[in-house]
């Protein structure tokens, strides 16, 4: 399953890190960050229940970038 | 600019003036020290606290802590030197937070110019209740319902006109500013703008899937697709930072021990210095910022001509097409077939014509819907029973209790049927009665008034070899080839043949030459899909298209193929340029700032300079009207 969340980020750099971290997220199968358009796109590993995964997504981007904000 | 914009930029002023205002004051020691932190602090508060955090996070590398420990060093090597040169350190942490706001304003300006660019959604319908207009949201229109749209207003949902007749403004969906006219049964589709009078429009679909919709969908999710270059990219950055991080520690540390080693006098300040100077340079923003920018540009500069791109990868490929392959019928013709000959008929004409359109009545293809366009009456489907179509061949049927075939010389071979072949070029519609050969309909296609000036355009944009594929008779796709300067033709092929021919001519061409297939993307899906490159054309309202290609064209003019093409090449051109001069850049001053050639002052306008010149460049992407 894919979904796309708004995203709010101020760097092109913090974008990218900000993929690796969801990339990174237990259940998450793959993510792309478009730091253009301001979203992200997750798509969740068969199962999983999407909003769990996507606090915890969450939580590891602000780790990588504290100025972050993913609209769940 | 937002809110946090105008707050940086506030900050920015009052650092500036204090620092210049610092400037003529003689204070000395530690108070000239206490004086210079304050504007160094205004400036720089955030960053510290960032770079802390990133600290207790365990991301160590990130431009926060550069800039931290660069300014921090600057600041200290200062006071252990006794220069009072604090200069340097607030310098260093202005021009980055002016970079950063330059940056930040740069690309939200670009993403609304873009968004401006789409700026096609509508954001209500109107709906006839109780004999008063209501402003509804579209999402909650349901299909088969009438709606209002009144002269000014965009088409919310796609439909059919059932009252008024008016002109449409297709320009946010074409890039053409012809505009079109329309009156009752017309299909209408969302995104147009009405421009003359009122329209009552019955709902074909609903908003989440109109034309409108669709679109936006795709602009909006375009550069999530990412290109190598931007992979490259993405990946430099991730090794280039630490990796100069290393390289300024060993140059702190090596050298003054080397010295030291050799009985000399270490000289810790000087490379200290240095190695800071390499910490201010590390900072890969400049880098990372523009590539992507680059692509939004092309890809919104790009929409405004009517080109939809799927993702920055596609854009890439777009500019390395060397062969372009095309359907025929609809994409280098006109699509619309007349019959221009009844031959060698049994029965009356109109009676033999009658048979054909009867028989061919389920079926949408371009060839049929001549047919029943010739016969011109209403079609009574009772009349036709058992229809069986038999792909790349034709059609029989039952009509009026006769057994009829319909369709060219390989159905009548397969029926074991003689027939007259015909003379004319154009597409032979043979038809059998019970059995029995009653004569051939011609019907020929147009060719479209400026497919030849397209084929040119192509070669000019730099491919070096063009092919058309057709289901058609080898003698029409030849003649029609030659009108046009086509280099090879495949001619009578099934729909599977076609996939068979493309991926035949992935097989034999370079990995590097891209293939593009063009098509009408009504039947061509699978051939789209499976090019390097599917481009359709006059996608507008066929929504099998735009989900099934990678470039959509909205209108059907094959000038834009060309277009597309020289869009494409510009902006990798700047995607190119913006990579080898902030690398380039990045590099020399690093080479200097070891040798000692280059101060922090050089670095940060390297910094700062070369984000500025790579973001104003990457803005030209979007300028394509002259292409």
């Amino acid at each position: 399953m894919k979904k796309t969340y708004k995203i709010d980020v101020d760097c092109a750099n913090c974008a990218n890190k900000m993929e690796s971290a969801a990339r990174n997220t237990e259940g998450v199968k793959d993510a792309t960050v478009n730091f253009m358009t301001l979203k992200m796109i997750v798509e969740f590993e068969e199962g999983r229940d999407p909003k769990a995964v996507m606090s915890e997504v969450r939580r590891n981007c602000k780790r990588v970038e504290d100025d972050c904000e993913v609209y769940i | 600019m937002n809110k946090k914009q105008k707050a940086m930029l506030s900050r920015i002023a009052i650092a500036a003036a204090l620092m210049v205002g610092l400037h003529f004051v003689p204070a000395a020691g530690w108070v000239r020290f206490l004086l210079y932190l304050i504007p160094y602090l205004v400036i720089g508060y955030d960053i510290l606290i960032k770079a802390a955090k990133g600290i207790r996070n365990r991301q160590v590398f990130d431009e926060n802590f550069l800039m931290a420990v660069a300014t921090v060093g600057a600041f200290a090597l200062a006071l252990f030197e006794r220069s009072g040169d604090y200069t340097e350190a607030v310098a260093v942490m202005l021009f980055y937070q002016v970079g950063e706001w330059f940056q930040s304003y740069a690309v939200g300006k670009s993403r609304r110019n873009i968004s401006e660019l789409m700026d096609i959604r509508p954001d209500y319908a109107n709906v006839e209740r109780g004999g008063k207009l209501e402003k509804v949201d579209p999402d909650e229109v349901e299909i088969g319902s009438v709606i209002v749209v009144q002269p000014g207003e965009k088409v919310p949902i796609d439909g059919t006109v059932t009252a008024g007749e008016s002109t449409l403004n297709t320009a946010a969906l074409t890039g053409e500013s012809l505009p079109r006219e329309v009156r009752p049964g017309d299909e209408i589709i969302s995104g147009c703008i009405n421009l003359s009078g009122v329209l009552r429009v019955e709902t074909t679909k609903a908003f989440g899937e109109s034309t409108v919709s669709k679109i936006l969908d795709l602009v909006e999710n375009a550069s999530s697709r990412k290109s190598k270059s931007e992979d490259f990219i993405s990946r430099f950055a991730r090794v280039y930072t630490p990796a100069v991080c290393f390289a300024a520690l060993a140059l702190a540390v090596l050298p003054p021990l080397v010295r030291l080693a050799a009985g000399g006098a270490a000289g810790w300040e000087t490379w200290i210095y240095r190695a800071l100077t390499f910490l201010v340079i590390s900072c890969p923003c400049a880098l990372v910022i523009s590539i992507p920018l680059s692509f939004l540009a092309g890809i919104g500069g790009a929409s405004k001509a009517g080109v939809l791109v799927k993702g920055s990868n596609y854009l890439e490929a777009l500019s390395q097409t060397r062969i372009a392959v095309f359907d025929k019928t609809g994409t280098l013709t006109q699509g619309v077939f007349e019959v221009s000959g009844i031959h060698h008929s049994e029965m009356e004409n109109a009676r033999l014509l009658e048979y054909a359109a009867l028989a061919e009545s389920a079926s949408s293809h371009p060839i049929s819907k001549s047919l029943q366009r010739a016969y011109g009456r209403e079609i009574d489907r009772s009349r036709v029973r058992g229809i069986q179509e038999i792909s790349g061949n034709g059609v029989t049927a039952t009509v009026d209790g006769r057994q009829v075939a319909a369709g060219n010389g390989k159905l009548m071979d397969r029926l074991g049927i003689p027939y007259i072949p015909c003379h004319s070029t154009g597409t032979i519609i043979h038809i059998a009665i019970d059995g029995k050969y009653m004569g051939h309909i011609v019907i020929s296609d147009v060719v479209k008034p400026r497919a030849r000036e397209a084929i040119a355009a192509l070669k000019a944009a730099g491919v070096r070899r063009t092919v058309m594929l057709t289901g058609d008779a080898k003698k029409v796709a030849d003649q029609v080839a030659a009108s046009l300067d086509i280099d090879d033709v495949r001619s009578e092929l099934l729909p599977a043949d076609k996939v068979a021919q493309v991926e035949a001519l992935l097989r034999d061409k370079p990995e590097r030459a891209k293939l593009a297939f063009v098509g009408d993307g009504i039947n061509d899906a699978p051939v789209l899909r499976r090019a390097d490159i599917g481009i359709a054309m006059g996608a507008m309202g066929s929504d099998a298209a735009i989900e099934a290609a990678d470039v959509v064209l909205m209108d059907d003019d094959p000038m834009k193929i060309a277009k597309a093409i020289r869009i494409s090449r510009k902006c990798m051109a700047i995607v190119y340029q913006n990579i080898a001069f902030a690398i380039g850049v990045k590099l020399v001053c690093l080479l200097l700032g070891a040798l000692g050639a280059a101060n922090m002052w050089l670095a940060i306008f390297a910094d700062v300079g070369v984000m500025i010149l790579a973001v104003l460049n990457a803005i030209r992407a979007l300028f394509v009207r002259k292409l």
